[in-house]
């Protein structure tokens, strides 16, 4: 049934079972899924040593996530696994929305140019894994197949792990622990963490269909068709021409029933509306539900992905604000081990995800009720929405058959430095940085590609500021020096800066930025503050801000 | 308040009609359809979303 055979990967037995029973790390991640393989790339290129614990020795099989919002893609650039995940991708557009017998309208996700990255990508999720694992074995992280956590035991200078593996058991010590281990956590339970939220009462048929043919790469969204009445169905291509089906079933369908094939082929085919072949390559019946951790961080345990929070799947929101988690607290726990920064800076990984988390959840929640009306009179607006937006543009704006997934902005974060000065711009202190085309050393590229993984300072249009320049290259110690020229415009070459023709003044305007303006971006490549004029001390101080640098140099004060 | 709730509409009785008889020949599930369409079309008209909470608060008072 299944035209995908997953890869294994080799289980070794660990030496700590022929030696003295314990392994001592600063990071051990549980469970390799992308979340926790994501930290491990993340930790690795920041010269961290972690070891991932997973209790299987494979990715994942069955309807996971497939849609990678362009904030994800930039991560897994920064990472290092972009390439493969967008190549093997499929990158749609389109999307149809129909009611009843009819098409209500089609849109267009239109995205706009200059930007690396597309708005979507969709993969399944096992080659989204795969990906990233053979990425992991490149800048040598270490995965424990077969490697089960059966305990935590956490206290004041760390945590210690019961591990167990076909040969035996035994303990790792580790100084930091990042739990990565899906819905159904097992971490969460050795912590005795209360899990709380909604659970949907609705259950949904997700099967995974491989067709060859000539069919469009389109998201088609059906609300309440002649073959499937009075519920929902969204239809969504993958890799390798497998298609995503998910059919709304309601609360008091028969998960066991509905599963099996002679229930399943007849209503795909009803929807196809012909004779094509199809396989079923996964089928599976699901409930869904929007919850979450109330603190992500718990001493020196940290939660992440869907470990942390649950939504439900309409917009995309699991793996990618999973990855999203990664990218924030990676690079913070790096200073954290390296002894750059106190604890404190874990903390903002909390308020910043949690954040995002309500974030998703709120729009994962209004996705799910305009699909599910609750109530008569719910149902009523729903269809009245639909029935307008035949006609009329602004009813299309509240059809919400899963809002795409948006990176969340720090807003109020404890690293931001509020603006001091004026700025025309979609940016804010915490927003994502903007991608824009450039040309470095008179080769295309991207802006992104320039900073993340460390601290960066963008300065626009600089040559003629040259003692500014020198004073601020002196002052960012540990953080990239870009300096975005306009097209045909040049900078002396100095050590330590980058210089980035802004070939098609993306840069600027997408920055609001005027010569002299600068930019200080932390190394998950937020925005933290920015500035009309170069400033020393502000400078310093923001920041120190940004990376929770605990002391500012005594000439800054 | 944002939301207008002194007299507004120059000629009431004939807007008053105007829905009435939009209704004529409605059955009652027609006629909750016309009405949430209704809500749905001048809410875009207002356009502002505090006004729109104040009206909807005011219109579930004492129900």
């Amino acid at each position: 049934m299944n035209t995908h055979s997953p890869a294994r990967f080799p289980y070794t037995p660990p030496p700590e079972l022929s030696g003295n029973g314990e392994l001592r790390v600063p990071v051990a991640i549980v469970g390799a899924g992308p979340v926790g393989v994501a930290c491990a790339i993340d930790l690795a290129l920041q010269g961290v040593k972690a070891v991932v614990l997973d209790d299987n020795d494979t990715v994942s099989t069955g309807s996971r996530a497939i849609c990678y919002a362009k904030r994800t893609l930039e991560v897994l650039d920064r990472l290092g696994c972009a390439e493969t995940v967008v190549g093997r991708g499929v990158c749609w557009n389109v999307g149809k929305v129909f009611h009843r017998d009819r098409l209500a309208y089609q849109f267009d996700l239109l995205p706009e140019g200059g930007h690396k990255h597309p708005a979507f990508v969709n993969l399944q999720q096992y080659l989204l894994e795969e990906a990233m694992l053979a990425r992991l074995q490149e800048v040598g992280g270490e995965v424990r197949w077969k490697n089960r956590v059966a305990g935590a035991a956490p206290d004041g200078g760390g945590v210690t792990l019961s591990v167990e593996t076909p040969d035996g058991a035994y303990r790792v010590r580790a100084d930091w622990v990042i739990a990565c281990d899906g819905a159904r956590s097992p971490m969460r339970d050795y912590l005795g963490l209360e899990w709380r939220g909604q659970i949907f009462r609705d259950r949904f048929l997700i099967a995974d269909v491989h067709m060859v043919g000539d069919y469009p790469t389109e998201r088609w969204f059906w609300f309440d068709p002649p073959f499937h009445p009075n519920q929902s169905v969204l239809l969504h291509r993958q890799a390798d021409d497998v298609w995503r089906i998910d059919f709304q079933l309601g609360w008091d369908a028969d998960p066991e029933e509905e599963r099996k094939p002679e229930r399943v082929i007849p209503r795909i085919r009803a929807m196809l509306g012909d004779d094509r072949p199809f396989e079923l390559e996964w089928v599976s019946v699901y409930t869904f539900q929007c919850r979450r951790l109330d603190r992500f961080v718990h001493g020196r345990v940290m939660f992440a992905g869907d470990a942390a929070h649950q939504v439900s799947p309409f917009g995309a929101r699991g793996a990618n604000s999973g990855i999203q988690d990664a990218d924030n607290l990676c690079w913070k726990l790096a200073r954290v081990v390296r002894g750059e920064a106190g604890p404190a800076l874990l903390e903002t990984y909390d308020r910043e995800r949690v954040a995002a988390a309500d974030e998703n959840i709120l729009n994962s929640t209004r996705s799910t009720d305009f699909i599910t009306p609750k109530s008569a009179t719910s149902r009523l607006f729903r269809d009245a929405v639909l029935d307008l937006s035949v006609k009329h543009p602004f009813a299309r704006r509240l059809v919400n058959s899963g809002r795409l997934s948006m990176p969340t902005t720090y807003r109020d974060s404890a690293l931001d430095t509020p603006d001091a000065d004026a700025f025309v711009s979609a940016l804010v202190p915490g927003s994502p940085a903007a991608d824009a085309p450039v040309r470095i050393a008179g080769r295309a590229s991207w802006l992104l590609d320039c900073v993340g993984g460390s601290p960066a300072v963008l300065m626009f249009a600089a040559p003629e500021r040259d003692a500014e320049l020198e004073q601020l290259v002196a002052l960012a110690s540990g953080a990239k020096v870009v300096v975005v020229v306009p097209a045909g415009g040049g900078a002396p070459a100095r050590d330590g800066i980058m210089v980035a023709e802004d070939v098609d003044g993306l840069a600027a305007r997408r920055y609001g930025a005027a010569p002299g303006t600068i930019y200080l971006l932390r190394p998950d490549q937020h925005v933290a503050a920015r500035w009309r004029r170069w400033d020393a001390q502000a400078f310093e101080h923001a920041l120190a801000r940004a990376i929770g640098r605990t002391e500012v140099s005594a000439h800054a004060a | 308040m944002r939301l207008e709730t002194e007299p507004n509409i120059p000629a009431p009785d004939d807007f008053y009609q105007a829905l009435i008889d939009a209704h004529a020949g409605l059955d009652d599930r027609r006629s909750a359809a016309l009405n949430a369409r209704l809500v749905l079309l001048l809410a875009n008209h207002v356009g502002d979303l505090e006004a729109l909470r104040e009206a909807i608060a005011l219109a579930r008072d004492g129900l």
